[in-house]
């Protein structure tokens, strides 16, 4: 709420500053911020009903018993997937990983759970294609995937 | 037809959600309910971002940023790069249009994989909650190796990809 509130002041008052300076180039900002929101739209209404999907599906009971203390490697190939395709939003992402610790799930399992929610996304991939183009989008998620896993090595090394 | 065609993603999770509806009513209005708060939030956050990006596509040098995130930028396109990451507010995916933007703008691929890396990685609203969450060491931790890892790959990535080929799918 409050990053809202600090986008529309700034928004706001650079249009303004913007409008004052140079008319056309206003009209033009706003047919391209127009032009921009038309065209992810489509994706943003499927990603947003997969995380609602996801949400609902995946219960904290559910995802813990997977990745519990004893899962080892295949409860890491099972986050890892997890994180990869699930989509939660990023202000949920760590007290949700606090949770499933709690309720059991290994901290290195939920380290690489948390670092693939945040930095892959196999849910918004075609979004990402359609920017980049196929390959640096299938890189740079890949890429993600391998920071998550090392990420979770140092956390398995350094605390648990 | 081709309107049609852009969601399909959209139509075929709609699919998925009535079949879930078919099985079990609860789980659907749930879906329903967290898909509807998700989306309000994301269609309040959208319009303003949407608009400052214009606006700095229009207003904004290309001279000026190649300065701050060009090829020559050095210690500047690392501290500017990390600055505008962690203001950021929202998730990885509406970085992607402000990544291409300073692609565009003449910053170097070195610096997108870097700003999309610590997107993820040092955004300062959700550090707040990853500390309060898992503590200190964690966090630092996270934020080092993040930071370092994904400088690294935006090396590697500079050596692999092209700017203008980047450029080509454009969307801005």
């Amino acid at each position: 709420m409050l990053s809202g509130i600090i986008l529309y002041s700034l928004a706001t008052i650079y249009l303004i500053i913007s409008f004052k300076k140079n008319k056309l180039k206003t009209k033009l900002a706003l047919i391209s911020a127009w032009k921009m929101f038309r065209k992810v739209l489509p994706d943003l209404l499927a990603i947003m009903l997969f995380v609602g999907l996801t949400l609902s599906l995946l219960s904290p009971d559910l995802i813990s018993s997977v990745i519990g203390e004893n899962s080892g490697l295949l409860g890491m190939v099972y986050s890892t997937i997890l994180g990869s395709v699930a989509l939660v939003p990023s202000f949920i992402v760590f007290p949700l990983g606090r949770t499933l610790v709690q309720n059991g799930a290994a901290l290195p399992q939920v380290a690489v759970l948390m670092s693939t929610l945040m930095s892959v996304g196999l849910a918004t991939l075609t979004m990402e294609q359609k920017i980049f183009g196929r390959s640096f989008a299938y890189a740079r998620n890949a890429s993600a995937i391998i920071m998550s896993l090392l990420f979770a090595w140092i956390v398995w090394v350094v605390m648990v | 037809m081709k309107k049609l065609k852009r969601y399909r993603l959209f139509l075929v999770l709609l699919v998925g959600l009535l079949v879930i509806a078919y099985i079990n009513q609860s789980i659907a209005m749930n879906t329903i309910q967290l898909t509807a708060e998700s989306l309000w939030n994301m269609l309040f956050l959208l319009p303003p971002i949407f608009i400052l990006v214009g606006l700095l596509d229009q207003w904004i040098k290309k001279e000026s940023l190649i300065k701050y995130m060009g090829d020559k930028s050095g210690i500047y396109g690392i501290l500017f790069t990390l600055i505008l990451a962690t203001v950021a507010a929202g998730p990885l995916y509406i970085a992607f249009p402000i990544a291409v933007l300073l692609l565009k703008k003449g910053a170097s691929v070195r610096y997108i994989v870097f700003f999309l890396g610590a997107w993820s990685t040092v955004k300062l609203p959700v550090l707040v909650y990853e500390f309060t969450s898992f503590g200190a060491k964690f966090t630092l931790t996270h934020i080092f190796f993040g930071l370092g890892f994904y400088y690294i790959a935006g090396i590697l990535f500079e050596k692999i990809y092209d700017r203008q080929n980047l450029l080509k799918n454009e969307i801005v």
